[in-house]
């Protein structure tokens, strides 16, 4: 089967979740890659090492927005020029606004949110998430080209080849194709991004106010994590809107979520058990987390916390 | 301003899901507007009260999802379509929604980013694709200028402001308006509001849903002493090997 797989960037370096998915369609068939904007040739050829034998790169700095419509035009040009059967895409805030149009374009099913390998053995059937995480569906798509958006985390990265031949595509876009105009963008940079982060501590009302952050900071940084928040804690605008986790915010699926002082109601899990590891430290031996979590701490967040830094930093030397 | 919004008919999000016959188990579960579809629905009414127009709400489902209609008929929507047909994948709700928009003369198509009992985020930009209109999501705050709208898109780390000229398709969630509860004379008025049954059109190359599994129980959490931090950062890198 031949496979177009399309990777996105963060500031000129391809995303890991990316490098995933380029595994995860040589598991599948042949990959061709495809990115766009400014990226260095160097950086695109070495996704070869994840199994693509060949990168289309449209340099259009136009695509440095991450227009929706635009990048769906990319896509589908490119699986005309590969000729692909199967496009596979690692899920992002873009990847899951372009997924769609790109089916369309070229005539082709499309499933999102994908748990698994597709088994082949009777036509292609996927395992997918639904409910909220509450369940998994396995569907089955018919003949044809297909797209299929991947969670994180499905395949680990395997370094299997060498460099990739690298090579301009060009795209006759209309200016239609850019008619959604970004006007600017609010992103704290630096940070690690939440949705990337294989490691997540996240904090919930049991903090008592913005003013405790620190803490929580202190133990993401020591474990080179990102922050997280639940629900009512970025409503109060203790904590920004983009670190908000659960159903109605991001969902994560990092290898280690630490909660600190978060009930775990039903909701916020949806956003965050399909993480690997879930430690939840919480003053009431009788929260709902405890039932989720693999590894759970009874006690005052503002007595256990601070211990934990130290714990992990005696453990680092 | 004539907006169109979609809906979708999901089990209250604190439904424990079980499957029978291999579909979802109803017994018992109560259902609700999709909560995504529920804060589109809320920026329609509002946009509709500032600058004028009317808001009509669709659904593509079978006459049990009428009680969702009728309440966001409470809510504020002028009046209802229901395409009389069990959704079957997201390009068949597509294909349904832009079938019966395409006649109409709307400036915006609004819906949840995601439905959340098939979680797919597929409808806006399938609709949006298919009446080649942009899309734009998931969308945090619409607020309209003129012919042009402006919106906050979320991206990973932050959110983008983005402008669109009208029409187009937006696939929303929170922040972007306040979540209206209806009252009892908009629960009066409901009653009166047209609501038109249309029947489908045939689509071709959908999915289909073979099976449903539950995801592995978990196994007991392991509880450490608040003492002992040293003891679970020696569980975290020797036995779950995340450290
Ligand atoms: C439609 C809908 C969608 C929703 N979507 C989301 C969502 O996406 N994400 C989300 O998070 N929520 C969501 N919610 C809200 C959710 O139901 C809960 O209200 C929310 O998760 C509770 O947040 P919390 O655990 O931080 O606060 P609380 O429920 O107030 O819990 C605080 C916890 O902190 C503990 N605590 C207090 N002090 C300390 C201390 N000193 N040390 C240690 N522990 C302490 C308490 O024992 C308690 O368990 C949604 C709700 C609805 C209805």
């Amino acid at each position: 089967m031949s496979v177009l797989v399309f990777i996105e960037a963060d500031n000129g370096v391809i995303k890991k979740s990316s490098l995933e998915a380029v595994t995860y369609g040589s598991k599948v068939g042949d990959v061709v890659a495809v990115a766009m904007g400014s990226i260095d040739a160097s950086e695109l050829a070495s996704v070869g090492k994840y199994g693509a034998s060949k990168v289309l790169h449209c340099s259009d700095e136009r695509l440095n927005d991450g227009v929706i419509s635009a990048t769906a035009k990319l896509i589908a040009e490119a699986v005309n020029q590969s000729g692909a059967d199967l496009v596979v895409m690692s899920r992002s805030s873009l990847v899951d606004a372009v997924a769609a149009r790109v089916a369309i374009k070229v005539g082709a099913s499309v499933v999102a949110n994908v748990q698994d390998l597709p088994d082949t053995s009777n036509g292609f059937v996927v395992k997918r998430g639904v409910f909220t995480g509450k369940a998994f569906a396995n569907v089955s798509i018919p003949e044809g080209k297909k797209v299929l958006t991947v969670s994180k985390n499905v395949v680990p990265l395997e370094e299997t080849g060498s460099d990739a031949v690298v090579e301009e595509l060009s795209v006759a876009f209309a200016d239609s194709d850019f008619g959604v105009k970004r006007i600017s963008v609010h992103k704290q940079d630096g940070d690690i991004l939440l949705p990337e982060a294989d490691r997540v501590v996240s904090a919930g009302r049991g903090m008592k106010g913005p003013e405790n952050w620190q803490m929580i900071e202190d133990l993401a940084s020591t474990l080179g994590a990102a922050t997280a928040c639940s629900k009512p804690v970025s409503d109060m605008d203790w904590r920004p809107h983009h670190e908000h986790v659960g159903q109605t915010g991001i969902k994560v699926a990092p290898q280690l979520y630490i909660a600190v002082g978060i009930s775990g109601a039903i909701q916020h899990l949806a956003g965050v058990n399909s993480s690997k590891v879930i430690v939840a430290i919480n003053k009431d031996p009788e929260a709902p987390f405890f039932k989720a979590a693999d590894y759970g701490v009874v006690g005052d967040a503002f007595e256990v916390v601070p211990k934990l830094i130290e714990a992990i930093k005696n453990n680092q030397n | 301003m004539k907006i169109l919004v979609c809906i979708s008919h999901v089990p209250d999000t604190t439904t424990k899901i079980k499957f029978a016959d291999n579909k979802l188990d109803t017994n018992g579960v109560q259902f609700i507007i999709g909560p995504y579809d529920d804060f589109a629905l809320a920026r329609a009414v509002e946009i509709k009260e500032k600058e004028g127009g009317t808001v009509t709400v669709l659904n593509v489902g079978l006459a049990d999802t009428e009680p969702s209609i009728r309440k966001a008929l409470a809510i504020g929507a002028d009046d209802a379509v229901r395409i009389n047909a069990e959704p079957v994948d997201s390009l068949f709700v597509a294909k349904q929604i832009v079938e019966y928009a395409k006649s109409q003369d709307y400036d915006m198509i609004l819906m949840g980013r995601e439905s959340s009992d098939y979680n797919s985020g597929l409808v806006h930009g399938l609709v949006g694709e298919l009446m080649d209109w942009p899309s734009i999501a998931p969308t945090m705050r619409l607020d309209i200028d003129g012919s042009t709208a402006k919106l906050h898109r979320e991206i990973e780390g932050g959110h983008e402001e983005v402008e669109v000229a009208m029409p187009f398709v937006a696939g929303c969630q929170e922040p972007i308006a306040e979540w209206k509860i209806p009252n009892m004379r908009g629960i009066m008025m409901a009653r009166k509001k047209p609501l038109q049954v249309v029947e489908p059109v045939a689509v071709e190359g959908v999915t289909t849903y073979q099976s449903f599994e539950l995801p592995e129980e978990k196994g007991d959490c392991k509880m450490v002493d608040a003492g002992q931090m040293d003891e679970l950062v020696g569980l975290l890198k020797n036995e779950a090997r995340v450290l």
